[in-house]
């Protein structure tokens, strides 16, 4: 909502582009099959369409409006995900844009109780965290988009109308201002948010939870000198019985998120006097006394919602249209983003004929597992957050008073940010007899940690837009046996890269070499001569191998691609 | 061999200790007193097995005499 008389897209900083509606060749009377047709261009449809069109695959992206969504809405992206827009080749105007953060501060009354770090080192490229306005992740991932003309065919006003769904493909009912035409794709991926159209078309239903607490977030926009760094306050002055979280954004916008409490009403809560109202007292109370705008708000519950599977045939469900996740943790948008770049790369190996669809399979189980795990501890936060009952009320309210003086308590208050899920249960992952024989480094399931080469120059930087084979060898050359099993992975995957790891330099051939001299790749992947790591797409490992063994490599490479179990 | 546990002379000191300081933390905050001296002790108990059978054994009492 926008302050009285300003439109919906009247921000105080943001010129919405407004995009052109285009006559698609359906109207013309040509109904060619697309690959893949994307319901919804937020920040997870785009980023489907972008890690698609990365590997050579076309996609056909409808969307109702004709710009992209108000508000800021998603602000916090994880480092995991700025990883993603890494290999999506975009991370450049996210880390100019973005305010990356380390920390944070939770208040009592007025007194810190706990002040949390997240995990951060000289070997990470980017920080934990990083705020930024979904509008700007949504302009960064259409200003990526438009640079694949030929493969990326946006449609801006147009909405699905009706699906019908087969073994062989999908047919949609899409209307725009031409008339409405029929649209046929072999896959449809449904990133049309949490109220997702497509979801109800095929009658399917979220389950889950409605968990207590409303919300209310409010931007506005101040000159405040204060670091980006989350802050929690808990029984504050500005208001004793609602807990109140503030966090800075670019271009000085200020997210303010407090509680609705139950004796309010909701409706009354979100009228725009009372907003000021509570802003203003929310402002004195950390100490701002200076001018302010109002820019936007909202309202949010906090729901544990998602579906029982997140395929259905040819339609697969990707962000808030597969899940529904508290915002404590901020797991909404970095978890969308990983359902986008989990379901393109395998979607791009089917339709390439570089894998059989039964790879699709892994896609629910693996984010779903993710999704779950979510719940598990968004679940703690929301609870701590807005206890749910008088019993978690008077634990939290013993927990914040020991949290004073005594460290044991403290833990409580920690938001548990979102961390990157580890794929341990999956088909796609292999965990035989020599991944115990590793000592640390990053296990069988779990995202391929960051490591720094030189200055500005990372390993993650130089994985593939397929499967990535790292070597270790403290050897003067690579051994031929490696060498053949490269060309062996790469006749299986045609976008397979060989990566070879050593700390002293190496002769060239057929490989990347990355000369580790600072011993951090070695160290941080707990590797030793002849050590093999296969990582996925993206960036998980499929496998890992103290020493290599071909043969295994070989079929984990299979199994990962869904071909054998 | 059975774990060790306070003595019955121990439980005499704690029982009269608990009755002064509920009197004098008051109705209002006997709860929340409760609550952050059961943390406390739990803290000091490594062994979860412990605190769960203890609620459980207590919780019983309690629906017993509702």
């Amino acid at each position: 909502m926008r302050p009285a008389g300003r439109a919906e897209l009247d921000s105080l900083y943001f010129d919405y582009p407004e995009y052109e509606w285009e006559r698609p060749c359906e109207l013309d009377g040509k109904t060619p099959l697309h690959p893949v047709v994307i319901a919804g261009a937020g920040p997870v449809g785009l980023t489907a369409a972008v890690a698609l069109a990365r590997r050579g695959i076309a996609s056909v992206l409808l969307e109702k409006k004709n710009t992209l969504n108000d508000g800021s809405r998603a602000i916090c992206v994880s480092r995991y995900s700025y990883e993603t827009l890494q290999q999506l080749g975009l991370h450049e105007p996210f880390v100019a844009k973005g305010l990356g953060w380390t920390h944070g501060q939770c208040y009592y009354r007025g007194e810190t109780v706990h002040r949390f770090e997240m995990p951060h080192s000289e070997q990470e490229r980017f920080l934990p965290m990083y705020n930024i306005q979904q509008q700007y992740i949504e302009q960064f991932l259409m200003d990526k988009a438009s640079e694949y003309p030929d493969l990326i065919d946006l449609r801006w006003q147009s909405e699905v109308t009706g699906l019908q769904s087969s073994d062989q493909g999908v047919e949609l009912n899409v209307r725009c201002p031409g008339g409405e035409y029929s649209l046929r794709a072999q896959y449809l991926l449904a990133a049309d948010g949490g109220k997702s159209p497509t979801r109800k078309m095929l009658d399917l239903r979220l389950n889950g939870e409605n968990l207590p607490g409303n919300y209310v977030i409010a931007d506005i926009r101040m000159e405040h000198d204060f670091p980006t760094e989350r802050r929690s306050f808990f029984e504050s002055a500005a208001n004793p019985n609602a807990t109140i979280l503030v966090h800075k954004e670019p271009d000085n916008i200020w997210r303010i998120d407090w509680q609705i409490l139950d004796s309010e009403d909701p409706d009354a809560a979100i009228e725009e006097g009372t907003i000021r109202q509570r802003v203003q007292a929310i402002l004195a109370m950390i100490g701002h006394d200076g001018p302010w705008e109002l820019e936007w708000w909202s309202m949010y519950t906090a729901n544990t919602l998602c579906l029982d599977d997140y395929r259905h045939g040819r339609v697969l469900f990707i962000g808030d249209a597969a899940h529904i996740v508290p915002i404590f943790g901020v797991r909404g948008l970095n978890n969308g983003f990983a359902d986008a770049v989990n379901v393109a790369w395998k979607l791009a190996y089917v339709l390439d004929g570089g894998a059989d669809e039964k790879l699709l399979d892994s896609y629910t189980q693996e984010r779903r597992g993710a999704t779950l795990d979510v719940f598990l501890n968004a679940g703690k936060s929301s609870r701590f957050m807005t206890p749910p009952s008088r019993g978690y009320a008077l634990m939290r309210k013993a927990v914040l008073e020991l949290s004073l003086s005594e460290e044991f308590t403290r833990p409580f208050a920690d938001p548990r940010q979102v961390l990157p899920y580890t794929y341990k249960e999956s088909p796609l992952t292999i965990e035989h007899a020599q991944e115990q024989a590793f000592a640390g480094g990053c296990p069988a399931g779990s995202a391929a940690i960051n490591r720094r080469l030189s200055t500005g120059d990372f390993l993650l930087d130089h994985l593939g837009s397929g499967f990535t084979g790292l070597y270790f060898t403290t050897q003067d050359a690579v051994p031929d046996a490696v060498l053949d099993l490269f060309s062996e992975l790469g006749a299986s995957d045609t976008h397979f890269k060989p990566v070879v790891v050593s700390r002293n330099e190496l002769p060239q051939g057929g490989y990347e070499f990355l000369l580790d001299a600072q011993n951090s790749i070695f160290s941080g992947y707990a590797a030793q001569d002849d050590t093999f790591y296969l990582l996925r797409p993206d960036r998980h490992i499929a496998a890992r191998w103290c020493t290599t063994e071909s043969r295994q490599v070989t079929r984990a490479l299979r199994i990962a691609l869904g071909e054998i179990k | 061999m059975k774990a060790r546990t306070l003595d019955f002379q121990g439980m005499e000191i704690v029982y009269e200790l608990l009755a002064n300081t509920i009197d004098e933390v008051g109705k209002d905050k006997e709860a929340l007193f409760l609550s952050k001296l059961c943390l406390m002790l739990a803290h000091e108990i490594p062994d979860i097995s412990k605190i769960e059978a203890a609620v459980a054994v207590a919780r019983q009492i309690e629906q017993g005499t509702m």
